[in-house]
């Protein structure tokens, strides 16, 4: 009877055990769950190899960002410029680098300021509701009613000669109502909740409301947006530049690299194809990121 | 349902209102305009300039010109265009047809793709087909569409010279077989990005609708597998997929002034192109108004397709 006894009791102790230990906290099962999506992980390297790249260009860069050779214009692939010369002269690789640098830097800093604008909009419409609500989101509604790339190249044709800062805002500013919307209507669920309603009854301010007990519960939406919204920009601002409305080519991006190119498209076609491949292959990188984000952050997909 | 059709009619008619007015302050806040581009010309006397500001109506105040564009755009009157002081209507809708020739066939080559691939795709889920199409849409989605403009055209036109590079018509005329031999390239250029995420779209809601427990009873009475996926599981996936094509229709807009730059297509995209290099403000505010009102009636088609196709929402 003892043994039996004693092994109830061990049995009984260690599930006992099992259950004080700490839940996983959301973020380790995010983790989790990214860590095994091959698609994530292939994008994740990429994109971290590229970025590393870059960061590091005045280093490893062969040449230097304006550096003329004169005796190589539109230069084949060689060892001496492995993907050949541009117009000027200038080495590709080395172009290529340096135009990684803004061209990430605009996409990944227009994706920030277009999310701190959708969740600012998203979440005073959706947790003061009422009047706030209607004209934020008629504002919204007229905003999403431009076709953006037109209102942009007229702001860009308006200025003549835009600045990275420029760049950055423009693309913010016209592309900051989807995650409005997504945030506003998770904040009008949300609000209605006991949490909320208990928080609010023991006199916790609005702000902090918002802050502490709302937002952390829309992190997913808010980062997968933040991801798939570095991909689009980049490819947004290639298209302004390749236009000819972006960034001046003294500093050189992966769009106005394929602007200037493009007179040679016929003749030295491995001008137009590294940019561009290069492009493709970064944006395809994020794009894998943001879905396996997307799959990880939903609680519906399995463990 | 007439009712709702009316009600959501009418609550289009702020928005347009809305956009119209942006457009003109916009308008107004756009500093170089013609003033400028005149007074560089240099031979022209102050006298000159007055007149022609006075011609076209900018030494007005400036609510006076805004009653004036509002009530001349409910009459279909657009303005007259700086650069070739025609009404900005007959300038838009001389170029309007060679874009949609080109939008159709892109849509329609699109729309062809997306439903194999997408249909495809989720009746042989993580199958090679699967894995070979979502990798194509993800890549679609993610070449920037000039590019891949470029692309076929560095490889189709100069390599393979199998198609034109540029243009609408041979220098030398030419019918029917001509236009479409010029269309192909810009037409699959256009195609490309709505191919990618329709597909991928596709997918995901056949795939919803396979898990249904009506395909379940539609193939335990033993109906033939064609005949669920058509009659069952398509026409429901469709449903929502439609949807979002008529959202996305008015994007074909926006991705026209790139493919038809790159293809100098004499179309609407390259009318803006032109516009913008010179600065012809009252043509791009056309265009830029009638992108906005595809835009507002592509969801309001969207809306009624919904409402009209699927018998499980009601209207209210």
């Amino acid at each position: 009877m003892s043994t039996a006894e004693t092994t109830l009791a061990t049995v009984d102790r260690r599930s006992m055990q099992q259950v004080q230990t700490k839940p996983m906290s959301p973020w380790r099962i995010v983790w989790r769950r990214l860590k095994r999506s091959r698609i994530a992980l292939v994008g994740t390297t990429v994109f971290g190899l590229v970025l590393l790249a870059c960061l590091l260009a005045p280093v490893i860069a062969p040449y230097g960002k304006n550096d003329i050779d004169l005796f190589n214009i539109t230069a084949p692939a060689s060892t001496d410029h492995w993907l050949g010369t541009d117009p000027l002269g200038r080495d590709v690789v080395t172009r290529l680098l340096y135009g990684g640098q803004l061209s990430l830097l605009i996409g990944v800093g227009s994706a920030v300021i277009a999310v701190t604008i959708g969740i600012l909009v998203g979440a005073v419409a959706g947790y003061y509701g009422g009047w706030t609500d209607s004209i934020l989101m008629r504002f919204v509604d007229l905003m999403l009613a431009f076709p953006s790339i037109f209102l942009l190249l007229i702001v860009a044709a308006i200025l003549d000669g835009i600045t990275v800062a420029n760049v950055i805002i423009f693309l913010a500013a016209f592309g900051w109502m989807w995650l409005a919307r997504i945030i506003r209507g998770e904040f009008l669920s949300l609000k209605q909740r006991e949490f909320v309603e208990a928080a609010r009854m023991i006199g916790v301010p609005s702000r902090q409301i918002i802050m502490r007990h709302l937002l952390p519960n829309v992190t997913g939406p808010i980062i997968v947006a933040l991801t798939l919204d570095i991909a689009l920009y980049i490819l947004a601002e290639a298209t302004l530049s390749f236009l000819g409305f972006g960034v001046k080519p003294e500093n050189p991006t992966w769009g106005n690299m394929l602007n200037e190119a493009r007179t040679y498209a016929l003749t030295r076609p491995l001008l137009v194809i590294a940019p561009g491949l290069t492009i493709t292959l970064v944006v395809l990188a994020i794009n894998f990121i943001g879905d396996g984000l997307r799959d990880a952050f939903d609680p519906t997909s399995g463990r | 349902m007439n009712a709702f059709v009316i009600r959501r009619l009418l609550g289009a008619i702020p928005l347009l209102l809305g956009v119209s007015v942006l457009s003109f302050i916009f308008m107004q806040l756009a500093p170089g305009g013609p003033d400028t581009l005149l007074a560089k010309n240099g031979r022209m006397s102050q006298a000159q300039l007055e007149a022609i500001r006075h011609n076209l109506g900018l030494d007005e105040p400036v609510h006076v010109q805004l009653w004036k564009w509002i009530t001349n755009l409910v009459q279909g009157d657009l303005g007259v265009s700086f650069s070739q002081q025609r009404p900005v209507r007959d300038v838009i809708f001389d170029v309007f047809p060679n874009t949609v020739y080109l939008m159709t066939v892109a849509l329609t080559i699109s729309l062809m793709v997306a439903v194999i691939f997408g249909i495809g795709a989720a009746v042989n889920q993580y199958g090679w087909f699967d894995n070979v199409t979502s990798f194509l849409a993800y890549f679609g989605l993610s070449m920037p569409v000039f590019w891949f403009g470029l692309m076929l055209q560095i490889m189709f036109a100069v390599k393979l010279g199998w198609l034109p590079s540029a243009g609408m018509r041979s220098a030398t005329g030419g019918g029917t077989f001509d236009l479409i031999k010029h269309m192909i390239l810009p037409a699959l250029t256009l195609a490309i990005g709505s191919i990618g995420s329709w597909s991928r779209y596709l997918r995901s809601s056949t795939l919803e609708v396979l898990g249904q427990d009506y395909v379940r009873t539609a193939r335990a009475k033993g109906l033939r597998e064609q005949v669920v996926l058509i009659r069952h599981v398509l026409r429901n996936a469709m449903i929502p997929f439609l949807t979002v094509v008529a959202i996305d229709i008015p994007l074909y807009l926006t991705g026209a002034v790139v493919t038809e730059t790159v293809f100098s297509w004499p179309g609407m995209g390259r009318l803006f192109f032109d516009s913008l290099t010179k600065r012809d403000y009252p043509v791009l505010m056309g265009i830029l108004l009638l992108g906005a009102f595809l835009i507002v009636i592509g969801n309001l088609l969207a809306d009624l397709l919904y409402a009209l196709l699927d018998p499980r929402i009601s209207l209210k």
